[in-house]
């Protein structure tokens, strides 16, 4: 079991006018090669969350372990952990500041204290995942364009080698197409390499395309936390958090109440175009 | 005649080289024709860097035609007396909602369009007044802008350029960087200004749940309209959007596999309670025809 | 930590300080700076204590944030003191090897202490109870003679209204970024000097590129708000004294009087 948080809260602006809980009593497991999209609206605590689990933000109590080891721990190495567990930022381009896209990229890894030749392998391989070719490594980071910026940031975390990737909105502004790119290439990556990847988003398409396990998040708790198809049945307590299903998943509801005979736990425009299909006799 | 109309409008900007000179020269805009009559919805979808936003800026005068024209309220955009009144006439909402408000107290940003049109003092009150209520900020007045959610400062945003009686408002990807309850409440806001007060909306946008609503809508790619119809007759054609980099509702979307499968459904399909009924009808016939055939 | 940062946040509530005139408080903070070095005596201490209480009471501002501005200058506090404790000559109180507290120094410490404590609070109180819009309103119309002189008043203001705006926003960015950097491994705090300058580097750049991006993104929204320098503009909140105004001024002016006398007189 790779992250495994215990009991964690954390205050925002402690003993202070503008105190707020952030996260209440948290309990996860996240175990070694998941995919896991984390859904909730601003102010819900997930980007709250996912800072946590690299250490940015210090919990006000509770633990957090990973591989078995309390991340709190006296002389245990924060920046270890952040090799391990990369975080790519909601417009994760605004960070970027090097001349070349390639020394971008090289960053992290030359933070790692690693030789300047694996540093440039490791480097290439990361641009090359996000689908950024040769052409692009000698231009200057600010002359690509949105998608191609968003990319090149994060194979700047790519590079180090992260055993957990969390992306806080990597599609953010992004059209349909770029959308799909991004998610795709992330996609990829979790079934070739096996990491982890924690997918925070705003839409309930993309995440019930692409995760197996959904964590709901409101007001610092874990509301839901399931399959998708489990999860998105809920769809009514979603509403009321200002969350909701697919749209497919509201067509199946739709069309059980009239009295169809049909699978509602779907979430996919294919699982939705079978079940009606079935359902039709067809 | 239009509120806005282009001919033939070319724009085209400079790419300078390290050195200064002249690398080459972009076109952005290519040859587009457009007439929007006065108090429609009208929406631009286009994936980025189509060309879209740097239309937008057309109407608003911050950027002028290379070539072609463009007419605001039958005023010519390239003549520099016109930009002041051009602006009054067709205002202008931003993508990034903080990097378009001026004001540190909600009511003092709404007030800072009147107060550059040299509009008297009383008469900015009560302009703020009937803007922020119309976008339903009244009672955020005396906020600070940063206190505020994305959505909220979109709205204040748009009061402000409401504050400056427009006859028709430019949305620019307003809702690009907002969560969905965000985007919910700046598209609601937009709706309202013109069914109650009549004005005309063009609303810049990639989201395409945002614009199955719209009077019209226009695709943009390269530069060029490519295609322009009812939300409607635009989203019948699922492939040719994709070669646009652009993606139709999901609904629409199964609609369209369903099709595909065979069943006898209509071109387009654009809500969910749409294709239910749709569906349904579909079920009757069948079970008719079962009917009949015993 | 950043976000502690007191200086130009506005507190908002229903008082009368609120209300008044900046210019009003403009010249309130300065007459009372300028009050704080002219006594020597612990009574007027007193005076500038009494009356700057008074103030942040009748603010409705809570205490507690007057106290988060102190925050940032409790380094420059300690060396104040440290320097006046060790280094006036005087009457020596007590003797730790061959630093010498005097009496002369311990007054001199604690007076200096008190003055930038005050000195600070006032200030906060002008920030505190004013909005920056209105602030730069004041200094604007206040400096509106420098105008003949052509000192661009007004865009002087509008620049300082624009940068108080934007303060808290590239703060947050700051915070973010340095985030944004430390998960890919960046160590803004260890090293030497040199080393230190140089992890800066990837803060500052896309700070800077994000500051450029804002002011352009914000230059084409107050055009397209029509926005054409100070020429022809009028006011929303037009500054016109009222009656509380010219109280103000008088209570100002006995305050200054009363200073003056009894410094002189003690």
């Amino acid at each position: 079991m790779a992250i495994r948080i215990e009991n964690l809260s954390y205050v925002y602006s402690e003993g202070n006018a503008f105190e707020k809980k952030a996260l209440d009593q948290i309990n996860l497991i996240i175990p070694d090669g998941q995919f896991i999209g984390v859904i909730g609206h601003t102010g819900s605590g997930k980007s709250t969350l996912i800072q946590q689990l690299n250490g940015l933000l210090k919990g006000t109590s509770g633990k957090i372990f990973y591989n078995d080891q309390c991340i709190y721990d006296e002389g245990f190495e924060m920046k270890k952990l952040r090799e391990k567990v990369g975080l790519v930022f909601q417009y994760p381009e605004y960070q970027l500041f090097e001349a070349t896209v390639l020394e971008d990229v090289c960053f992290g890894p030359k933070n790692e204290g690693l030789s300047p030749e694996e540093v440039k392998e490791r480097a290439i391989e990361a641009l090359n995942q996000v689908g950024l070719s040769e052409e692009y490594y000698e231009k200057s980071p600010f002359e690509l364009s949105g998608g191609q910026k968003r990319r090149a940031a994060i194979a700047g975390i790519l590079a180090m080698h992260p055993e957990v990737l969390i992306l806080d909105e990597p599609t953010a502004g992004l059209d349909p197409k770029g959308r799909d790119e991004i998610l795709d290439q992330i996609k990829k990556l979790h079934t070739e390499r096996g990491i982890t990847v924690i997918l925070v988003s705003h839409s309930m398409e993309d995440v019930a395309n692409y995760v197996e396990r959904i964590i709901v998040m409101n007001k610092g708790c874990v509301m839901f936390d399931g399959i998708p198809r489990e999860v998105f049945q809920h769809y009514r307590e979603l509403e009321k958090i200002g969350l909701a299903a697919p749209q497919v998943t509201y067509v199946t509801k739709g069309l059980e109440e009239r009295g169809w005979k049909i699978d509602t736990m779907v979430t996919t425009v294919k699982e939705a175009k079978n079940a009606i299909l079935k359902s039709l006799g067809k | 005649m239009g509120i806005i109309e282009a001919a033939k409008l070319v724009f085209e900007y400079a790419k300078y080289s390290e050195e200064g000179s002249i690398e080459s020269v972009v076109r952005a805009i290519d040859g587009v024709d457009l007439d929007v009559k006065a108090g429609q919805f009208i929406a631009i979808l286009g994936h980025n860097g189509s060309g879209k936003s740097t239309l937008a800026k057309q109407m608003n005068a911050i950027l002028t035609p290379t070539e072609g024209t463009l007419y605001v309220d039958g005023k010519d955009t390239r003549k520099e007396e016109n930009i002041w009144p051009i602006r009054q006439t067709a205002g202008m909402v931003f993508q990034n909602p903080d990097n378009q408000i001026i004001g540190t107290v909600v009511e003092e940003d709404v007030g800072f369009g009147p107060e550059n049109m040299g509009i008297p003092t009383e008469e900015i009150w009560s302009r703020v007044e009937h803007s922020l209520k119309s976008v339903g900020m009244w009672e955020y007045r005396k906020n600070s802008p940063n206190k505020l959610s994305g959505g909220q400062k979109q709205r204040v945003a748009i009061a402000g350029v409401v504050a400056m009686h427009p006859k028709c408002i430019v949305l620019d990807e307003p809702t690009a960087m907002l969560d969905p309850n965000g985007r919910k409440e700046v598209i609601r806001t937009a709706w309202e200004l013109n069914k109650k007060e009549g004005v005309t909306v063009i609303l810049i946008t990639h989201y395409m749940e945002e614009v199955i609503d719209a009077d019209k809508v226009f695709v943009m790619d390269k530069g060029k309209i490519v295609m322009q119809g009812t939300p409607r007759e635009i989203f019948a054609q699922v492939e040719e959007l994709k070669k646009y980099r652009l993606a139709v509702p999901q609904v629409t979307l199964l609609a369209y596999e369903l099709r595909k499968a065979g069943l006898n459904l209509p071109d387009c399909v654009l809500r969910v309670e749409e294709l239910i009924e749709e569906l349904e009808k579909l079920k009757c016939q069948e079970e008719e025809k079962r009917g009949n055939q015993n | 930590m950043i976000r502690d940062i007191t200086i130009g946040q506005y507190y908002p509530a229903d008082s009368v300080i609120h209300k008044l005139d900046p210019r009003v408080k403009l010249a309130g903070t300065i007459v009372y700076i300028v009050s704080l070095f002219l006594f020597q005596s612990w009574i007027g201490y007193v005076i500038a204590t009494i009356a700057l209480f008074s103030v942040i009471k009748i603010s409705k501002v809570p205490f507690k944030f007057m106290v988060k501005g102190l925050k940032s200058i409790i380094i420059l506090l300690m060396i104040t003191v440290i320097f006046n404790l060790f280094l006036t000559p005087g009457e020596t109180l007590i003797q730790i090897w061959r630093l010498k507290i005097t009496k002369e120094g311990l007054m001199t410490a604690v007076f200096m202490a008190f003055r930038l404590i005050y000195l600070i609070l006032g200030s906060s109180v002008l920030t505190l109870t004013t909005t920056p819009n209105n602030l730069t309103d004041g200094l604007e119309k206040a400096l509106r003679p420098l105008n003949k002189v052509k000192v661009p008043v007004h865009e002087i203001s509008m620049v300082m209204s624009i940068a108080l705006r934007f303060i808290p926003i590239l703060l947050e960015e700051t915070d973010k970024i340095m985030k944004a950097q430390m998960a890919r491994g960046a160590d803004f705090e260890s090293g030497g000097l040199i080393k230190k300058a140089k992890s800066l580097i990837p803060l500052l750049v896309p700070l800077f590129i994000s500051a450029f991006r804002r002011a352009s993104d914000l230059a084409i929204a107050m055009e397209a708000r029509g926005y054409r320098g100070g020429e022809g503009r009028t006011k929303m909140k037009p500054l016109i004294y009222k009656t509380r105004d010219k109280m103000a001024y008088i209570i100002m002016l006995l305050y200054l009087v009363c200073m003056i006398v009894i410094t002189r007189m003690i």
